[in-house]
């Protein structure tokens, strides 16, 4: 089928530092990829490959129909790049710094558009220095989008962010994914993979570890939880047969008359598929 | 190439709104050359054949202004974008780097003019000043403002971090400029300093401004100081056409 961005057998090493040991990932047309995984696992630099700014040291790498190393001028128009950190001119307004940007792309997105799609309605004649820092990163976001590109890279977009800012740059994301763009999106928040992904892989140390939906990530791994307290001590089982055990567990307690106290019964959430594929420890 | 004018026209506007970068390059020299000139202006100076101060004083801040304005301004501003990510930003559109390049040499070429200009007229105001030879004066001014540019450009890729940049830029073109008389005759400076001038550039760039404005010479009498600004800007150029980086190094 038609694949955006299609990854084979990448690798890349920094000196000694293996970042990046082989990996492979398929992008389709008008999805939200989600690369998940913890600060060092190779997340950045995959992008950045793909965007064209690092070389791979093997691997076959193909963005849009191009190999991002070798792309031009055209290519860089159909994508949209917001890298992990923000950077714009400060002496701009959010009007201008998109009207500036426009200017470098054959058929943009009308700017009056864009200031509303980010949410920035209010602020369109500030400069950029007077924006918070949510603010700025929407205004990012806008400045990649500005060129009605069709793939747009966001590289932890909302790493900072207070919850409100969070749910705010979700709802923008989503706005994207409802025009239709492809979204690599790169986070080490699991709500944000659960909230936005269509599909997601889990990188740690430089190799995917688990890849598919987020809900085939918690589907499939990790039994379910049952807990309960008896004579005070804390009971917990874990199963694969979850309405069978809680089938026994209930009969039992029934023919003895007991009450199961603060009985429990809860699947694993992706948080805790994902600590337990990248080998971290919880909190 | 519609897109160079539109650069252009962004990049002119940053320029102006960033006010340190505006002052310091472009206002700074003006008012050194008014203060200056008010200490100095009606004297005659022995040690020159008896030129006004005045007229002395205006080469000397001209060649000042074309290196605050074409090294210092450019290179400090070029690594702070490059630090902060701007660049880096840049590159992912489908802007060409050469058109972005073109823009900032262009505007900082403006900057100088507009700032040359200023100096010109205000000494003719207030301190009687004479322009002579218009097209050498501008040529020569042309080559100074081209040299330093390319300089600047080269600098950027010595310098690490933003915070560095003033202080390592401003370490090199204000002694630069003392020593190149840009203030005060080098006359009764220490033999030393002029040596070290003598190899750099901007004495001869003051030189040739100071030969056409007062020694009634053209620009195409004075191959030797082209030569040597020329020279200097081509290396510049080569450094930088080399080494530029577009990203901030990996920390």
């Amino acid at each position: 089928m038609s694949s955006v961005v299609s990854v084979r057998g990448l690798r890349k090493s920094y000196g000694d530092f293996e970042a990046l040991g082989g990996i492979d990932f398929e992008l389709r047309a008008g999805e939200v990829f989600g690369l998940l995984g913890p600060n060092g696992a190779g997340k950045t630099t995959t992008v950045e490959i793909l965007e064209g700014y690092r070389r791979r040291d093997a691997g076959e790498v193909e963005v849009l129909g191009a190999d991002p190393a070798s792309a031009g001028l055209a290519w860089r128009g159909r994508i949209g790049v917001v890298l992990q950190s923000t950077a714009m001119y400060e002496n701009l307004t959010v009007v201008e710094s998109l009207a500036q940007f426009a200017g470098y792309y054959e058929r943009p997105r009308p700017v009056g558009e864009v200031v509303e799609l980010i949410g920035l309605g209010e602020k369109r004649n500030d400069r950029v220095r007077r924006l918070s820092g949510g603010q700025r990163r929407r205004l990012d976001l806008g400045l990649a989008l500005i060129g009605d590109p069709e793939l747009i890279f966001l590289d932890e977009p909302t790493t900072g962010f207070d919850p409100g800012a969070r749910r705010r740059a979700w709802e923008t994301i989503r706005s994207l994914r409802a025009l239709g763009k492809t979204i690599l999106l790169t986070t080490h928040y699991l709500d944000e993979v659960e909230q936005l992904a269509d599909r997601v892989a889990v990188l740690r140390q430089g190799r995917i570890v688990a890849a598919g939906t987020p809900a085939e990530l918690t589907g499939a791994r990790l039994a379910t939880e049952i807990r309960y307290r008896e004579n005070g001590r804390e009971i917990v089982l874990e199963t694969e047969q979850p309405t069978r055990v809680l089938h026994e567990l209930t009969e039992q307690a029934l023919e003895r008359g007991v009450e199961l106290e603060n009985l429990q019964v809860r699947r694993p959430s992706l948080e805790e598929v994902y600590l337990s594929l990248t080998g971290d420890e919880p909190g | 190439m519609r897109l160079f004018p539109h650069e252009l026209r962004g990049q002119l506007r940053l320029y102006w709104r960033s006010r340190e970068l505006a002052f310091f390059t472009f206002a700074l020299p003006i008012i050194m050359f008014i203060l200056l000139g008010s200490v100095y202006g009606k004297d005659r100076i022995k040690a020159e054949g008896g030129v006004r101060g005045a007229d002395y004083l205006l080469a000397g801040m001209l060649g000042y202004g074309a290196i605050a304005t074409g090294f210092a301004g450019l290179s400090i501003m070029l690594v702070i974008r490059r630090e902060q990510g701007i660049l880096k930003r840049l590159r992912a559109t489908p802007l060409p780097a050469g058109t972005y390049v073109a823009a900032l040499l262009l505007t900082t070429m403006v900057a100088f003019a507009l700032e040359a200009a200023v100096m010109v007229l205000a000494g003719r105001i207030l301190f009687h000043t004479h322009l002579r030879h218009g097209v050498s004066l501008a040529l020569a001014l042309l080559l100074a403002i081209g040299a330093f540019t390319a300089l600047g450009l080269a600098l950027t890729t010595l310098i690490k971090s933003s915070e560095g940049s003033s202080a390592v830029v401003n370490a090199i073109y204000l002694p630069v400029s003392f020593i190149s008389g840009s203030f005060f005759s080098s006359h009764s400076f220490p033999q030393v300093l002029r040596v070290v001038a003598n190899a750099l550039p901007l004495v001869y760039v003051i030189r040739l401004v100071r030969d056409v404005m007062l020694r009634d010479a053209q620009i195409w009498n004075r191959p030797g100081a082209v030569a040597v600004v020329a020279a200097w800007g081509l290396a510049g150029a080569l450094i930088a056409a080399r080494r530029f980086r577009w990203e901030p190094r990996e920390g």
